[in-house]
């Protein structure tokens, strides 16, 4: 049986995942991105080849994506994260579905086309609002955990309005509304509906009938829940979110 | 031997110490991103040169033709009419405005948020690092956005400066209006020089900027071949040039250039191989040495084959009418040239569309990048028109917003690529 893998080399993680001939993931790993891309990139490899119990040479090809593609010493090829998520969201949903990918550092909307390619697609530019990265450091000046953060209503009636989306301004409103003595939970419902705003305007700029949500950052349910409200849409986390970058690679290594 | 312009500078009263940086920085980039180039065309090695004098030869050239009572006349678009002041013995000169070095500088005085050209060439004057700045006479702007506009009421308090006002429609009204203003800018020149206007030697300088404008034709069509013959970053930095290189010598040396292109389009050959994605970009003018979206699409596996910018089409599409006989034919001519400019100041401003089609049909190109300076709102706003002119051909289209800095070099190469499998799949 011959094996294919996908290793997405993210900002703030790198995810591997391993698929057999059949395309079924066999084995996934993930962790920190670190300093060393090429270091994590290896090691993720390690970890799930040790998952399916094999050693590299059963795998036949690997593909790199992420923010350090160029950067998988052993991958016989890169190809751009965009067309990685649009691939591996393809072979959970089909076709005709807009991708929105949250990821550390940036935020991509995606039209899948009905061959699991892309036909158009969108990014942020340079700027951490409505990332990953973005969520970590407001639930740090909340003094919460990232799943508490998570579990918030983002719906409650007494959400407070967050105006600034630089992440070094939002820090200091929070710190602000803190001292203004308002709860924590409702300054995160605001942190989480006002990054769904700011997602759900990229990812309007595509249209689309049917959102899917893919990355770190889908895990967050809040955030799921408020982007549904923004697109006035459903949103369907696909299963696995955080590793649909990488497995659109391995599918792509399969050819 | 290199050649010692210290002196030149210093009387020119440049800041040595912040001209020395910036000087350092460009040379081994040029020389990267230039000259490492494979299959060049040798020909190239003239603006090699050119590049090399920028600030040198060049400049003693320029104070050369002013000792000899010639005017020197610093330039920032393509609407300022260069017949009129190559008639009367001016040079006309493309500031420099292309470099993040002097941004920093005007933002002493300048908003964060506008646009990197205009920060860019303040800055450079503020600053008193560019020697093209300092050898102008007189700077002649023009009123094709609100940020340059305000940014010429400051410039005008450190330098000469003269405001030409452009129409923000084409309407008769609006010729009339372009038409005093052709007027009036050339009583003005004619004071700056000391010298008249006249039949014949705007004929000659109209056939002279007519045979600039049709040598970049020639090399850009080139481009139109598969493999193209010169790449795209070649292409861009020969119409730069052109902005501030002596007329005629410019002409004969970008002529060489086509023919050797012919040359090589004969023997098929090319810079990149036959079947390199092709992709065209259209949008804000580049200024020397900003040539970042040509490198990221280059040294991403693709070919850029055409530019409907002010670097590019815009400037060479058309020529003007020779056959005028009297002076007010002639102005009449130059009238009808400069209301062909399709930029984004019009409204509404669907020619445009048509050059891109145009362009995009006879270059071959497979994909469209739209790329535009940040804070240029014309362009910005524009860019939803294109995307919908693309969408409706189903061409694969990127709108960029970028600056003069390299900080988002990851992040545009990621896209490109993204733009490129797209173009290929």
């Amino acid at each position: 049986m011959a094996y294919y893998a996908g290793i997405d080399v993210g900002s703030l993680a790198t995810k591997c995942v391993v698929i057999d001939d059949d395309g079924r993931a066999a084995a996934n790993a993930t962790l920190p991105t670190g300093v060393a891309g090429a270091a994590a990139a290896r090691k993720a490899f390690d970890e799930a080849l040790a998952g399916v119990g094999i050693s590299a040479g059963e795998v036949a090809r690997v593909v790199g994506t992420g923010y350090g593609r160029a950067h998988v010493p052993f991958a016989d090829r890169a190809v751009t994260e965009i067309m990685c998520h649009a691939r591996g969201a393809f072979e959970h949903v089909g076709g005709g579905v807009t991708v929105v990918d949250v990821g550390g550092q940036d935020v991509k909307a995606i039209r899948v086309n009905d061959r699991g390619g892309v036909a158009e697609f969108a990014m942020n530019d340079r700027c951490a609002a409505g990332t990953g990265r973005f969520l970590e450091i407001m639930a740090r000046a909340l003094e919460m955990d990232l799943a508490e953060l998570a579990g918030i209503d983002a719906g409650r009636p007494d959400a407070a309005k967050v105006n600034n989306m630089c992440t070094v301004f939002a820090e200091s409103e929070v710190v602000g509304l803190l001292h203004e003595g308002v709860e924590p939970a409702a300054i995160g419902a605001g942190i989480l509906r006002a990054v769904a705003e700011r997602v759900s305007s990229l990812a309007s700029r595509l249209g689309g009938n049917r959102y899917v949500l893919s990355g770190g950052v889908a895990l967050n349910r809040g955030f799921a829940l408020a982007l549904a409200v923004a697109l006035r849409r459903d949103v369907d986390v696909l299963p696995d979110p955080q590793f649909v970058g990488a497995l659109g690679a391995a599918l792509l290594a399969r050819g | 031997m290199a050649d010692d312009w210290t002196g030149m500078w210093k009387e020119l009263g440049l800041d040595l110490e912040k001209h020395d940086v910036l000087m350092g920085a460009l040379g081994p980039l040029y020389l990267k991103w230039f000259t490492d180039q494979p299959n060049r065309p040798e020909t190239m090695a003239y603006y090699d040169f050119v590049i090399s004098q920028v600030h040198g030869l060049r400049i003693k050239e320029l104070l050369d033709h002013k000792k000899k009572g010639g005017t020197v006349v610093g330039t920032f678009c393509l609407f300022v009419p260069e017949e009129v002041v190559v008639a009367l013995d001016g040079v006309a000169v493309g500031l420099c405005a292309g470099a993040d070095f002097s941004v920093p500088i005007a933002e002493a005085e300048l908003p964060r948020n506008l646009c990197p050209l205009i920060k860019s060439f303040y800055g450079f004057k503020l600053g008193k690092i560019c020697p093209y700045f300092e050898s102008a006479d007189v700077v002649v702007g023009e009123t094709t956005c609100d940020g340059k506009k305000k940014a010429y009421e400051l410039l005008g308090e450190i330098h000469p400066v003269y405001v030409m006002e452009v129409p923000n429609k084409k309407g008769p009204a609006d010729r009339e209006l372009w038409r005093a203003e052709l007027d009036n800018f050339v009583a003005a020149m004619e004071k700056t020089t000391g010298n008249k206007l006249t039949e014949e030697n705007l004929a000659a300088a109209v056939k002279k900027v007519n045979a600039k404008r049709r040598a970049i034709k020639r090399v850009h069509e080139l481009r139109w071949n598969d493999p193209t013959p010169i790449s795209g970053k070649d292409a861009l930095l020969i119409m730069q040039i052109s902005l501030y290189d002596d007329l005629d010598r410019f002409t004969q040396k970008t002529n060489e250039v086509a023919d050797e292109l012919e040359k090589r389009v004969a023997a098929g050959e090319g810079v990149f191989d036959k079947g390199t994605p092709r992709l065209m970009i259209s949008g804000t003018p580049m200024a020397i040495p900003n040539w970042k979206v040509h490198q990221v699409v280059e040294t991403s596996g693709a070919a850029v084959v055409a530019e409907e910018m002010c670097t590019g089409f815009r400037y060479y599409k058309n020529t003007i009418d020779e056959g005028a006989k009297t002076l007010e034919e002639m102005k009449e001519a130059l009238l009808d040239h400069y209301m062909e400019i399709n930029c984004a100041c019009f409204t509404p401003n669907e020619p445009r569309l048509d050059d891109i089609d145009y362009l995009f049909k006879n270059s071959r190109a497979r994909g469209i990048i739209h790329a535009t300076l940040s804070f240029c709102t014309p362009y910005l706003v524009e860019a939803e028109n294109v995307k919908k002119f693309a969408d409706g051909r189903g061409i694969p289209m990127l709108a960029l917003e970028t600056d003069y800095s390299d900080g988002d070099v990851g992040r545009l190469k990621t896209r490109v690529e993204a733009l490129l499998e797209q173009v290929s799949s």
